[in-house]
């Protein structure tokens, strides 16, 4: 089964979000690492930049394809997980491993926390992934 | 309508991530491509290649009709012998690539699934003489047996001694009571076999195969495996590095062009002057000299010119890096060339390698 922690914030492009005061941590979700499968490689390289919501973060590398990573959320991307940013051999796999745990990616220190609201809640992110596993 | 192969229960049961691929579910990878490309390098795999188009194609005319239609010489074919070969139209493009085995009393045509229909069309427009053409797909089942440990896994189960059959050589047999076609054949690099079976009794010996594979850790592997294991070995796919707008000899496949044979063949006639003239463009082997990994439609540079187009590319995982097969301009096709890939806004450096890129397959030449 997919699963969808009930405490975070999702995207329609299978982001999700843990806020914390004004800063987000962002990864990508179980269902896209299950998608994706196989990640070999993780850039964000939007570190140390400005975002705008929906902008790219930087990219996912799994064998078959390469995917972006969106910014839920607008604000300066602050850090970006150290063990599997640009990272060789097997360290990327953490994402499909834990993508809600070790497998995050980046902190974003958000500039306009209202965004938030936009974002899907766990039901209605659990509707889009049955959508998407029954087309 | 999507349709499912023989085995599709099987898929579902062992986790498989199924898609639609050539008309039919299959699945895209069971627990992981990597995994699944390494049980096959070290031990055996299962792939359901059911979905292939299986032609059969019998009368007193058939032999001297297939070669009319395939490059490769088929009359060259000793009863139970078999070959790769192409189909061309009249102006040298790849209608198909394809395995044509020659039995006692008829050839057997296996195409890929996505051509299935045209081919078959294609071969009925063409029909001259005393030629049946039956299409027996749906009734045939084919399994795919690959890796080193294919032999010693088959054999538990297999009526007939495998050790003397030789590479693209076929054989009746009973494979857990259940009468076979069984060549060694495949497409992975490694030793291997394929099985032809009666779609009703399939389940029955994918099952035994299963338990007999056990000792040597069998998994059934999908279609990101295949794909991988294929491009290690510059082994083409219809769709991405050959099509009805590449000609046989520019994707390297001049090996299976055979101008000499009698009575031609469909294409012959451009085919030869393009080989007297040499082709534009080559197929060539990319191996990446950072971390990047190519993909399809990615431009190729050399000196800053654009010089070719990627084909297909992909994360190696038997070598850890990207590779990518590439049409581009034959005067850098040359083993030791350095060109680049436009990469995601940036040039990454590419070396041409000679092919194969794993050159460790337990296949027998």
């Amino acid at each position: 089964m997919t699963e969808i922690p009930a405490d975070l914030k999702y995207t329609k492009t299978h982001e999700w979000a843990r806020i914390q005061g004004d800063i987000a941590t962002v990864g990508i979700t179980d269902f896209a690492q299950k998608e994706l499968s196989d990640i070999v490689y993780v850039e964000i390289t939007a570190l140390g930049k400005t975002v705008k919501q929906n902008e790219p973060l930087g990219f996912i590398e799994a064998v078959k394809a390469t995917s972006d990573i969106y910014a839920p959320l607008s604000g300066e991307v602050i850090e970006a997980n150290q063990q599997i940013n640009k990272a060789e051999g097997e360290a990327p796999a953490m994402v499909n491993r834990d993508p809600y745990g070790q497998g995050w990616l980046c902190r974003i220190r958000l500039s306009n926390p209202a965004e938030i609201s936009g974002l899907l809640d766990s039901s209605s992110y659990a509707e889009l992934v049955k959508r998407s596993e029954h087309h | 309508m999507i349709k499912n192969t023989p085995f599709y229960s099987r898929h579902l049961a062992a986790g498989g991530k199924m898609v639609e691929f050539a008309g039919y579910n299959l699945p895209l990878q069971f627990h992981g491509i990597i995994p699944e490309h390494q049980r096959v390098r070290t031990t055996v795999g299962v792939f359901d290649v059911s979905h292939m188009g299986r032609i059969r194609i019998s009368g007193s005319d058939a032999l001297a009709f297939v070669n009319q239609m395939t490059t490769n010489d088929a009359s060259t074919l000793a009863v139970n012998q078999a070959q790769y070969s192409v189909m061309c139209y009249p102006d040298g493009g790849i209608v198909d690539d394809l395995v044509v085995y020659r039995f006692e009393d008829h050839l057997l045509l296996v195409v890929n699934g996505a051509n299935n229909e045209k081919d078959t069309n294609w071969l009925q427009e063409h029909l001259r003489g005393d030629v049946r053409l039956q299409n027996i797909t749906e009734t045939v089942a084919q399994l795919a047996v690959q890796g080193p440990k294919a032999e010693p896994c088959l054999k538990k189960i297999c009526s007939i001694d495998l050790s003397p059959l030789g590479f693209y050589w076929a054989a009746r047999a009973k494979v857990a009571d259940v009468d076979c076609i069984i060549s060694r054949t495949g497409y992975t690099g490694e030793d291997g076999f394929e099985l032809y079976l009666p779609a009703e009794q399939a389940l029955r010996v994918w099952d035994e195969l299963m338990l007999a594979g056990k000792e040597f850790q069998i998994e059934p592997i999908g279609l990101g495996a295949r794909d991988t294991l294929r491009l290690e070995m510059k082994y083409c796919l219809y769709g991405n590095d050959i099509d009805a707008t590449i000609n046989p000899l520019e994707a390297g496949l001049g090996f299976v062009v055979k101008f000499d044979k009698a009575g031609g063949f469909i294409g012959a006639d451009v085919l030869r002057r393009i080989a007297e003239e040499k082709p534009k463009r080559r197929l060539v082997c990319l191996e990446m000299k950072d971390r990047s990994i190519p993909r399809p439609h990615q431009k190729v540079y050399a000196d800053g010119v654009e010089v070719g187009t990627v084909t297909s590319g992909t994360m190696s995982p038997s070598l850890g890096k990207g590779i990518a097969l590439a049409y581009v301009n034959r005067k850098y096709a040359a083993t030791g060339t350095e060109l680049e890939i436009e990469i995601r806004g940036n040039r990454a450096k590419a070396l041409v390698v000679s092919p194969p890129f794993y050159k460790h397959g337990s296949r027998k030449k």
